[in-house]
């Protein structure tokens, strides 16, 4: 069995930040790392690999991006994929959700025609918008499960379980199907001197847009729907009345002051 | 246009069997599949065939073409409320706005509602705001389906060429609208913060990116419809109008079983939530800074006090004190109640973006320089454990009185 796992290498979301002078982004500085829940979708497919032995289950990282994404990809390659392709090309340059999502598409159909299961994280902690698995699988034309939390197999079923707002549910699908992972074992691997060892013999590979016939129509910025107008920084909130609690009971009477001046309480 | 690769196509049927219309037939002498002229281009089949013989091509609509797109949509979703069906307040917040945008392009809204059972939801729509309701009722409409809901919207916006389709980023709404913006060639922005018409009449999309570092204006210059997802508690829903009405059309479904290929297997509700934290109107959240899992009876004391539901930050929820459903943050829920609690939170930039439109914001944090405090309408620098019994047998004293 083949789970291909699709992963982003993102930086560090919240130590990016706009120039207020020039309105472009401020990079510098910033690491990239392995996009988490990305991680999490990387640890169910390693989970699957070693509950599941007799489905001799094979694990192919995918990710578009910057030859630098390779780093990306080395760290799958410690945490127990078994090889690696980065689809990195300028070509793919400027691409949306829909045009990255047609490269991930012939990336997939190219590289790992025979894909059984793909996991993803999902959602990418740059852009958030949880949008490119689904995308990826209606243009693969296979069902998807979103939110997922657990994956069981069953032959040539899955079953997953979905956080919903009021809890979970349960759903099964046939195979071929992709799922995002929303969740996985909160603790951040460290990869044994053996894993680190062990992902530089695997297979690491890049391929162009021309190495996959994919159609110029179809990727980067040209084929991008959405086109980004301006970016900005977002406005400064001023903060409100900051009182010091060292006194606490004078703190809980000054805030039971503020609740009933502003008719918060209604006992 | 529904193109057939005829060397691929095997005349195997469940084109014919999946499609909702009867639009697609394989022919018994050359065993190849046929398109029809009532194809809406739904793409039911093109996701069915194993041969990939089906395609479509969807070309960007040149100028005069985007003219052509009117009106704003808005995907009504609802939930169960024990035997009763309810719409989402995100539903009745995107009517709001969306009704905003359509008197801004001197156009009309109209809403989809899909589901089994449910025309009893129509007149609340139009109270909202609704000017038309396209309703769709099907026994296998009756539970959210990926492939179920997408192909009846599809086919709908197909038909109906809309130029602004608006969802709310629910889970499921963030599973229906990719799929059905890829099923359409069309541009989707997630997460909108804000949305508005721009001197050529297009729609301006607003949100945040980086964890809320920055913000970025989204336009899609050359499809149609305009597509966005919104967080629920970001617009104002409008008063309802009891005496509002519109137009029902009633769209005809002839869903196939097999056109689902997912299927649910069990519904778990979580036991603890008594509420949902994003219907709630006092919000009193805890994060790291409570210590232990014990700690938090002081919380909930604290929320029973004020009639409030408790709610918290994600490293709660990773740790498993409290369930996934209360979760405040970009991945949890976004929540906007009157009053809001932040208990030993410190203010990363993902929690506060599910909160910060919150209308009163009151903190305690033993550190001066948490960013909390930046959003905070009302603060405490100083020890939880130390202030909150206190404030709680205040509030206990104000009532015995």
């Amino acid at each position: 069995m083949k789970i291909v796992v699709l992963v982003k290498q993102v930086p560090e979301a919240d130590k990016v930040a706009v120039d207020p002078e020039t309105g472009t982004l401020i990079r510098e500085g910033v690491a990239s790392i392995l996009n988490p829940y990305c991680e999490y979708a990387l640890d169910q497919a390693a989970k699957l690999k070693q509950t599941y032995l007799e489905e001799d289950i094979e694990i192919i990282a995918i990710s578009m991006g910057p030859p630098q994404a390779k780093i990306a990809l080395m760290r799958c390659l410690e945490l127990g994929a078994d090889s690696a392709y980065l689809l990195s090309d300028r070509k793919f340059a400027g691409s949306d959700v829909w045009a990255t999502s047609s490269a991930l598409k012939e990336g997939i159909v190219n590289l790992v025609p025979d894909f059984d299961l793909i996991l993803t994280g999902k959602q990418a902690i740059d852009g958030d918008t949880a949008q490119v698995p689904a995308e990826t699988a209606e243009q693969l034309g296979i069902p998807q499960i979103t939110y997922g939390v657990d994956v069981k197999l069953d032959r040539r079923r899955i079953e997953v379980k979905r956080e919903v707002e009021t809890g979970y549910q349960i759903l099964s699908t046939r195979l071929p199907a992709l799922v995002t992972m929303s969740k996985g074992s909160n603790i951040r691997r460290i990869p044994s001197m053996r894993q680190v060892l062990d992902a530089r013999k695997k297979l690491l590979e890049t391929a162009s847009a021309d190495d996959l016939n994919i159609d110029d129509s179809k990727i980067g910025l040209k084929a991008s729907p959405t086109q980004v107008d301006k970016i900005f920084a977002p406005p400064i909130k001023t903060g409100g009345d900051i009182i010091d609690g060292s006194d606490p009971v004078l703190a809980a009477k000054k805030l039971l002051d503020y609740l009933v001046e502003n008719n918060f309480l209604k006992r | 246009m529904l193109q057939i690769d005829y060397e691929a196509c095997t005349g195997c049927k469940i084109c014919e069997r999946v499609c909702p219309f009867g639009a697609i037939i394989v022919e018994p002498e050359t065993k190849k599949a046929r398109v029809l002229d009532n194809c809406t281009l739904c793409g039911a089949c093109v996701n069915a065939c194993n041969f990939n013989a089906l395609s479509i091509e969807r070309k960007a609509v040149s100028e005069e073409e985007l003219a052509l797109y009117k009106d704003v949509f808005v995907w009504s979703e609802w939930e169960k409320k024990g035997d009763t069906l309810q719409i989402k307040n995100v539903a009745l917040e995107l009517i709001a706005k969306g009704r905003e945008l359509a008197d801004k392009l001197g156009e009309t809204i109209a809403v989809i509602l899909l589901g089994k059972n449910v025309d009893h939801l129509v007149d609340e729509l139009f109270h909202h705001g609704a000017d038309k309701v396209f309703l769709c009722q099907h026994d296998l409409l009756e539970n959210y389906s990926t492939d179920g809901y997408t192909t009846v919207i599809s086919s709908i916006i197909a038909v109906e060429k809309p130029s602004i389709v608006l969802y709310g980023a629910t889970p499921n709404g963030r599973d229906l609208a990719p799929r059905i913006a890829a099923r359409l060639a069309l541009g989707l922005t997630a997460d909108c913060t804000g949305l508005d018409i721009n001197s050529v009449n297009q729609l301006v999309q607003t949100r945040p990116a980086f964890g809320g570092n920055i913000m970025a204006s989204i336009i899609s210059p050359y499809t149609r419809p305009q597509m966005s997802t919104v967080r629920p508690n970001v617009f104002a829903k409008l008063q309802p109008d009891t005496t509002r009405t519109g137009i029902v059309e009633e769209v005809e479904v002839t869903l196939k079983p097999i056109s689902i290929r997912t299927k649910i297997v069990e519904e778990i509700v979580s036991q603890d939530e008594s509420t949902n934290i994003e219907d709630a109107e006092i919000l009193v959240s805890a994060g790291r800074g409570i210590g232990s899992k014990e700690s938090l009876s002081l919380i909930s004391d604290m929320a029973e006090e004020l009639d409030a539901t408790v709610s918290g930050s994600r490293a709660l929820v990773d740790l498993g004190w409290i369930p996934h459903p209360q979760q405040v943050g970009q991945s949890g829920k976004t929540v906007a109640p009157t009053l809001y609690f932040a208990l030993g939170i410190s203010g990363a930039i993902q929690h506060l973006v599910g909160m910060s439109s919150s209308d009163t914001i009151v903190s305690i944090n033993n550190d001066p320089d948490a960013p909390i405090f930046k959003v905070t309408d009302f603060g405490i620098v100083g020890d939880i454990f130390e202030i909150i019994p206190e404030f709680i047998k205040l509030l206990k004293a104000r009532e015995n009185k």
